[in-house]
């Protein structure tokens, strides 16, 4: 299509783009992991994020203690039965859109303890986005699959994540409208919400 | 407190030292004082095993914490071990003594037949033991009789089944139910 180039030519200053690709890029760009060290693996995956490694050169390198400022949870090391409604909390308190790497054979399959104490594959308990081999993985496997798991958010459309309940869900209020919520719930939600009226950057430099 | 206080306070150590006694000499003393109270004595690579009846339990702990000769004050390790399905008695609950001013060692020994998995508690005697038998109980199911909080503390609240045991399965039983 030609309209590309006819706004390029009368706009100079204005960039069209997919609403998806803008947003997926900005959340490819700083994928901020849980931190949520198991086993063995969770030193790996520290020294990933160490000078040598460096995972900051692709925007992950901020491990927040905190799940609900998290994106991706590095399932790091073996899960063990008592472990896993830990895990499946910490991962429903991660707010979406999230990610899950299941870093490691033990977390993949449950590796060498095959046994009664320890869950026979991570994908059990939440859905896995990357699985990453090895024993434990090297720095470098967990930084390839972080460049995965972002390959793989580029490809996404935030149509597709039909994992949000419906209450929450896009449609659920109208655009330009900040819906005033208690927690997750939105059956308290007032009648009236107040609309998303901070002016941009741009729009005051206009006005001014 | 001045040093000289201090000697004044302190246990027989001093004056015992010339005629220390050795694990397997105070527990044949005791023997020898209570009949009744260890039913065997095992001397093997160095290391004494008494084995004591479960119902005298308490009593040989405690006789041997406070013993001016043994002071075993130190309860090392509380283990539980599963001989077997067929044999009987199937269940033995290790007891690992450590003395921290005598610096020797004693195992005590409970033998406890399947039908019947229940030891006196010895928390009375030393507070560690607390953790230790909730760990033997968890994984062996050996009841200890009066212990203040017995509930399972390795494995989940909902687990079936004691998992240290020869007969249970080591993959579990499917399908288990996560809370």
């Amino acid at each position: 299509m030609g309209l590309e180039n006819i706004i390029a030519e009368a706009l100079p200053e204005v960039l069209t783009t997919r609403l998806d690709s803008l947003i997926n890029w900005a959340r490819k760009s700083s994928l901020w992991p849980a931190t949520f060290g198991l086993a063995c693996c969770a030193i790996e995956m520290m020294n990933a994020t160490s000078s040598r490694n460096d995972l900051a050169r692709f925007g992950s390198e901020v491990f927040r203690a905190s799940p609900r400022q998290a994106d991706v949870m590095i399932v790091s090391g073996r899960v063990s039965r008592k472990m896993a409604p830990v895990l499946r909390r910490i991962y429903d308190q991660m707010p979406e859109p999230k990610w899950v790497i299941s870093m490691g054979a033990c977390a993949t399959s449950g590796g060498v303890f095959d046994n009664y104490a320890i869950v026979q594959g991570v994908d059990k308990i939440v859905p896995v986005d990357v699985y990453i081999p090895g024993c434990p993985p090297r720095p470098e496997m967990l930084i390839h699959a972080v460049m995965m798991l972002q390959d793989k958010v580029m490809k996404e459309s935030s149509r597709d994540r039909k994992d949000i309940p419906e209450d929450e869900a896009r449609g659920a209020s109208g655009p330009g409208t900040l819906p005033i919520t208690d927690g997750s719930t939105v059956q308290n939600m007032p009648s009236e919400t107040r609309p998303y009226s901070i002016a941009s950057k741009h729009e005051r430099r206009r006005s001014s | 407190m001045t040093t000289g206080e201090n000697k004044e306070t302190l246990p027989q150590t001093t004056t015992n030292s010339d005629q220390r006694s050795t694990p397997s000499q105070l527990v044949t003393a005791l023997q020898r004082e209570h009949a009744g109270w260890i039913s065997e004595v095992i001397e093997a690579h160095g290391e004494v095993t008494a084995i004591v009846p479960a119902p005298q339990i308490v009593d040989v702990c405690a006789a041997l914490k406070a013993g001016a000769d043994s002071r075993f004050d130190f309860l090392a390790d509380l283990c539980g071990a599963d001989r077997g399905v067929e044999e009987e008695p199937r269940f033995e609950v290790n007891y690992h003594l450590f003395s921290t001013s005598k610096h020797h060692r004693l195992r005590l020994k409970v033998l406890l037949n399947e039908a019947h998995v229940h030891v006196p508690t010895v928390t009375g005697v030393w507070r560690t033991a607390n953790w230790h038998e909730r760990e033997t109980f968890d994984l062996f199911g050996v009841v200890f009789d009066g212990h203040p909080d017995l509930r399972r503390i390795l494995l989940p609240d909902d687990w079936q089944g004691y998992s240290l045991r020869k007969d249970f399965p080591l993959r579990g039983y499917e399908p288990y139910s996560l809370k």
